[in-house]
């Protein structure tokens, strides 16, 4: 492609500027030149940048709150890739620089910024070394972004490792008590959920061979720019077919039409008597899940969340925990939806498991952030529940349409929690800044002292709770019901979990916000909220209100492109999976593509 | 029938070659000898005697690397890339790709290498001279063993590399540790190296020659015809004693015990040599003996195969089998135990020393999934060579940064202890943020260097899968590897927590270390390639390519 016409592309700079605005306004605060006394300037210049961020992606994902639509702006409706940005990085690998957002990452996009800037609005209490902290932060914010737009695995994983340093410093250097524990246990277990998921990378990659596509879908991959001319396109995919060694690729998409071709290169291959699909998909999905986190694998969660300063925790239970449940939904199911299929089990399972145990686990908190940790442990096991479903009921009836009831519910699980969770974490920060502790026995008659904070506080707590009206309700009821297809056990365990949440929630309100008066230490601290609190809590509430009472503002963006990804899969499952002997026009098709 | 032997024809002959074709790609080596002489001479001279030994050193070594580069500029890129091929004097050394991809990064280490020692100050004015002298006749020496083709060359240039470092190991002369290193360093030295003479002269003997490509033809007539009893026997053993002279150049397991205890006792700056240069040179003879015993030397692009059919030819695989055994084992156990060895350490130096141990583990499992794939798939063999040179020219940044670190912090704390690097993010951020940079890279997170390096070997692991070469041992050394980057964020993390996290001690007096200053720019400069070949590598690749060109 020709570089100087590949500037031009209408997305490139939105995104570029989504994704590394941040870390630029980073390397500038660390530069010498910012003077380390001057906090006050360097807060305002993170909330500002993290300010313009969040525009920047709502101007993308919202074209009409700005006029007329560019073609770097989202289309609602439309299921496919949009905004694709495409340049090449290094070319010994076909690497490249592929960005673009669908229906399912733009939402997480917004959350992400969204939240990024309500946390750096929180972060004012930190004093300790506030220049390094700033900069750290919005490096974590880059990373973040990066994850949720690279269409390219090793763009993708560039980013997902970007990650990890920022936070092991920040949990380690502003946490509590227990820091140094924390930040090096997330730092270990991500790691190693990285390094499988960079061996499944190099199987995939080794084993991809883009001849195996037809012109047509390495035009929709965007192995070929369709912004290209006709004659420059067909030249492009000419090279392609004509190689003479396979053309291995690291594009998401790509891996996605060759992992659900009928001669999928990926099934075909063995390790260890196991097809490379499978030993993919449980590699990639060990990755994901450490992120979401899954029982057993949960671990450290609660020391992480509860170390952490109250908006990284924030950060981290709203958007890091996204990032797992992003990664299975993006990857491991499109790339390889033979293991997906074998593996429902395994998927929902795991699910089921952290859903209850991660309640019952919260009911047996003392610590009020670690009870919210557990709560997020729960209520990740829904979205696992919801992504493993779907593809399940091939065999049985044939019904797509519940298994997109159940990822359209496990992505609307993922945003409302990012709402929920992150105001929970922040209503336990505002409680601790003025008491110092999180005991929940020495809690009590809350209410009394700060009525407007508590007011919201209880809010967000029944978001969490799943209170109909307010948007925790939603997804849970939607992967609850698409369960029903698959398990009838899993579907009335996962109904079964409401109540406990309903009570180890209830049971909090009751012992922090109720009750007479407080007896706890530091109890003339207990100041009304601060303007600055209210505007980071209102903005939440608010969000938890309209998504319960409006959820289709959401759906609107995530269904097209779930419903999509499920009928091509429920497609491949029909024609691939279930009819192997009535495949031969199937096969016929697929040998002609390989040919050409 | 041969011609009638003419003594006045052979000289002519042996003359013309040499002037020719050796001298001139021998250039590099030349410039770094006169340098040398120049060093020496300077000392003699009351003209010269205040001439910065320095500065001379750092000319010669500037204009051997400009032949370097000269030299692998000129190499076809593309096309026929074994026509660069050639044997310099009579056979005993070899230039091609992979001689001048391998003496330009240990020439541009050099380079910075005199630079960085300058600035740190270890060789005083007096000791310039020695010291520099000392440096450049350990290059040449690994220059060589980067061409060796014979093996008597083989064997001259790595006591040509290893005499000269444990004169340097005993650098510090008021220091008993020092001394100690050096004799510790020279003891080791001198056994293994007697036990290598011994297994090449077992090698030779059997097999009749002593050039590599020779060799490689006999050993396969031998495996062709199948075993006569002791003739493997003997051969098998003498290529393990072959390994073990290789073993300690490279620091492997269990050959590394020198390894710990010189780095701690000589200076951080001999540490960083022996570290980097030593190791890429090791490495590069590694390749050299591998394949040139492993390879058919007909697709070598030597003509005479000495009547040897393809079918003999192809009984290599059993000598590659072999090897690859060996080195794999090797790689496997050296990373493991390098990265545990390295928990317990409290000295930064010997901690960096268990690192590199564990790295030259990193860097075998490039050359046996290289030897793995020869035969099997062309484009993976220089896959794999070319993933182990991209790995060595990333390493001398990411080592010569840390030592660099450590020198510098050694100048202002009076400590290597890495509990004096308590706090030390409080009064110099910027040195703290250059050793997370470098330490990062080493455990190989992106977007830094060191990852990339692991990344491609890696690959190279996994392509050697996929395309069954070896396959179990393949993936049972993908699974090492990827389990000993998780330990190996322990050591390196704690270093950075204690920097960061732990509270400075009450009694430190130190003035804030600035980045804005001569050693900062020179810790700034080693640093900024670790950033800049993660963020944007090929470059770097298609240099390292070229290298992996004279495997195919």
């Amino acid at each position: 492609m020709d570089p100087a016409a590949s500037l031009t592309q209408p997305a490139l700079w939105p995104l570029t500027a989504i994704v590394f605005l941040p870390a630029l306004v980073a390397a500038v605060l660390s530069l010498p030149i910012v003077p380390r006394g001057r906090d006050e300037f360097i807060r305002w210049t993170t909330l500002l940048t993290t300010a313009v961020v969040f525009v920047l992606s709502v101007w993308m994902a919202w074209p009409q709150l700005f006029g007329a639509a560019g073609p770097a702006q989202f289309r609602l409706g439309e299921p496919g890739m949009q905004a694709v940005v495409k340049l090449p990085w290094i070319e010994a690998f076909g690497i490249e620089y592929l960005l673009g957002v669908d229906g399912i990452s733009l939402p997480l996009v917004v959350l992400t910024t969204f939240l990024s800037m309500l946390a750096a609005a929180a972060s004012w209490p930190i004093t300790k070394h506030v220049k390094a902290y700033h900069v750290l932060f919005l490096l974590l914010e880059t990373g973040m972004l990066g994850v949720f737009v690279s269409l390219d695995f090793f763009l993708f994983y560039v980013f997902w490792e970007v990650m990890l340093l920022p936070m092991y410093f920040l949990i380690g250097i502003w946490g509590g008590p227990r820091r140094e524990y924390a930040a090096i246990k997330f730092f270990l277990y991500t790691l190693l959920g990285s390094v499988l998921m960079l061996l499944a990378i190099l199987m995939l990659y080794f084993t991809s061979d883009l001849r195996q596509l037809s012109p047509e879908q390495l035009l929709a991959s965007h192995v070929v720019s369709p912004a290209l001319d006709a004659g420059v396109q067909a030249d492009a995919v000419r090279s392609i077919k004509d190689a003479r060694a396979p053309v291995h690729t690291f594009n998401l998409l790509a891996l996605a039409q060759i992992g659900q071709l009928p001669d999928s290169p990926f099934a075909a291959a063995r390790v260890w008597g196991m097809s490379l699909e499978k030993w993919a998909f449980l590699l990639l999905l060990v990755g994901f899940v450490i992120k979401v986190p899954v029982v057993p694998v949960h671990t450290w969660l609660p020391d992480a969340h509860v170390e952490a300063p109250t908006p990284i925790s924030m950060i981290l239970a709203g958007i890091l925990l996204k990032l797992g449940g992003y990664g299975i939904l993006r990857i491991c199911y499109p790339v390889c939806p033979g293991a997906g299929l074998d593996f429902a089990w395994l998927v929902c399972g795991l699910g089921v498991v952290s859903m209850v145990y991660g309640a019952f686990a919260a009911l047996a908190q003392k610590d009020f952030k670690r009870m919210v940790a557990y709560s997020s442990v729960s209520h990740m096991g829904y979205v696992m529940l919801g992504l493993g479903v779907w593809s399940a009921v091939a065999g049985q009836e044939y019904r797509w349409d519940a298994w997109a009831q159940g990822v359209n519910g496990a992505m609307f699980q993922m945003l409302a929690h990012g709402i929920s969770s992150a105001g929970m974490f922040f209503m336990v920060g505002v409680l601790y800044d003025r008491v110092h502790h999180r005991n929940l026995e020495e809690f009590g008659g809350i209410f009394n002292r700060m009525p407007v904070y508590s007011g919201l506080a209880i809010a967000v707590f029944f978001a969490g709770l799943g209170l109909p009206g307010l948007c925790g309700f939603i997804g849970e009821v939607l992967v609850t019901l698409s369960s029903w297809n698959y398990s009838r056990v899993l579907a009335v365990a996962s109904a079964f979990t409401v109540i406990l949440t309903a009570a180890y929630i209830l049971w909090a309100i009751q012992r922090v916000y109720l009750g007479a008066e407080y007896k706890g230490p530091h109890g003339d601290h207990l100041t009304p909220i601060t303007p600055r609190e209210l505007s980071i809590a209102a903005p939440l509430v608010f969000l938890a209100i309209l998504f319960g009472v409006a959820p289709q503002i959401l759906f609107n963006y995530v269904t097209p492109t779930v419903n999509r990804q499920v009928e091509t899969l429920a497609d491949w499952t029909k024609r691939v999976h279930d009819a192997p002997a009535a495949a031969p026009a199937v096969a016929k098709v697929g040998a002609d593509s390989a040919a050409r | 029938m041969n011609p009638p032997l003419n003594l006045g024809t052979l000289l002519t002959d042996s003359i013309t070659n040499t002037l020719d074709v050796s001298l001139p790609l021998f250039r590099p080596e030349l410039c770094l000898a006169a340098t040398i002489v120049l060093l020496l001479v300077c000392r003699m001279l009351p003209v010269l005697r205040h001439a910065d030994s320095a500065v001379v050193a750092l000319g010669g070594v500037g204009f051997g690397l400009w032949y370097a580069w000269c030299d692998l500029k000129s190499l076809p890129a593309g096309g026929d890339l074994l026509a660069g091929r050639q044997e310099l004097f009579t056979g005993l050394l070899v230039y091609d790709s992979l001689t001048a991809y391998v003496r330009l990064v240990i020439l541009g280490f050099l380079a910075l290498y005199i630079v960085f020692t300058r600035v740190s100050g270890i060789p005083d004015r007096e000791d310039g001279a020695d010291f520099y002298a000392l440096v450049l006749g350990a290059s040449l020496g690994m220059c060589l063993m980067s061409a060796a083709n014979h093996i008597l060359m083989l064997f001259m240039a790595v006591e040509m590399a290893s005499v000269p470092s444990y004169a340097l190991a005993g650098l510090l002369k008021g220091r008993k540790a020092s001394s100690e290193a050096a004799l510790k360093y020279a003891v080791y030295g001198a056994g293994a190296a007697g036990i290598m003479l011994y297994g090449l002269s077992l090698m030779a003997g059997i097999l009749g020659t002593c050039h590599l490509p020779s060799m490689a033809v006999e050993l396969a007539k031998v495996a062709h015809v199948g075993s006569d009893g002791g003739g493997v026997m003997v051969l098998s053993l003498g290529g393990l004693m072959l390994a073990v002279g290789l073993a300690f150049k490279l620091s492997a397991v269990p050959f590394h015990f020198w390894c710990p205890d010189v780095f701690e006792g000589a200076a951080a700056e001999v540490g960083a040599f022996l570290s980097v240069a030593s190791k890429a040179a090791a490495v590069a003879l590694l390749l050299r003996v591998a394949f040139g015993l492993g390879v058919p030397a007909a697709s070598l692009g030597v003509p005479a195969a000495n009547g040897a059919s393809a079918a003999t030819l192809a009984a290599l695989g059993d000598t590659r089998h072999f090897m690859v055994y060996v080195v794999a084992l090797m790689a496997a156990v050296t990373c493991t135990l390098g990265n545990l060895a390295a928990y317990g350490q409290t000295n930064m130096k010997r901690l960096l020393a268990y690192s590199t141990v564990a790295h030259a583990g990193y860097l075998m499992m490039g050359v046996a999934a290289a030897i793995a794939m020869a035969g099997v798939t062309a484009t993976g063999t220089r896959d794999a060579v070319t993933a182990v040179a991209f790995y060595l020219g990333t390493y001398v940044f990411m080592n010569l940064g840390a030592f660099a670190i450590v020198a510098v912090l050694r100048n202002s704390l009076r400590s290597e202890e890495i509990s004096a690097y308590a706090g030390l993010v409080r009064t110099s951020p910027g040195i703290v943020v250059a050793m997370a940079a470098v330490l990062v890279s080493l455990i190989g997170l992106p977007p830094l260097a060191g990852f990339v390096s692991k990344f491609l070997v890696f690959s190279s692991l996994v392509e050697a899968i996929a395309s069954g070469a070896e396959r179990p041992l393949m993936l049972v050394l993908l699974v090492v590897g990827g389990l000993n980057t998780v330990i190996s964020l322990f050591y390196y993390l704690r270093v950075l927590k204690v920097m960061t996290f732990d509270p400075p001690p009450a009694d430190r007096a130190l003035e804030p270390f600035p980045l804005v200053s001569v050693p900062g720019a020179v810790v700034t400069g080693l640093v900024l390639p670790v950033v800049g070949f993660g963020l944007f590598w090929s470059g770097l690749y298609a240099a390292a390519q070229l290298a992996g060109a004279f495997a195919s």
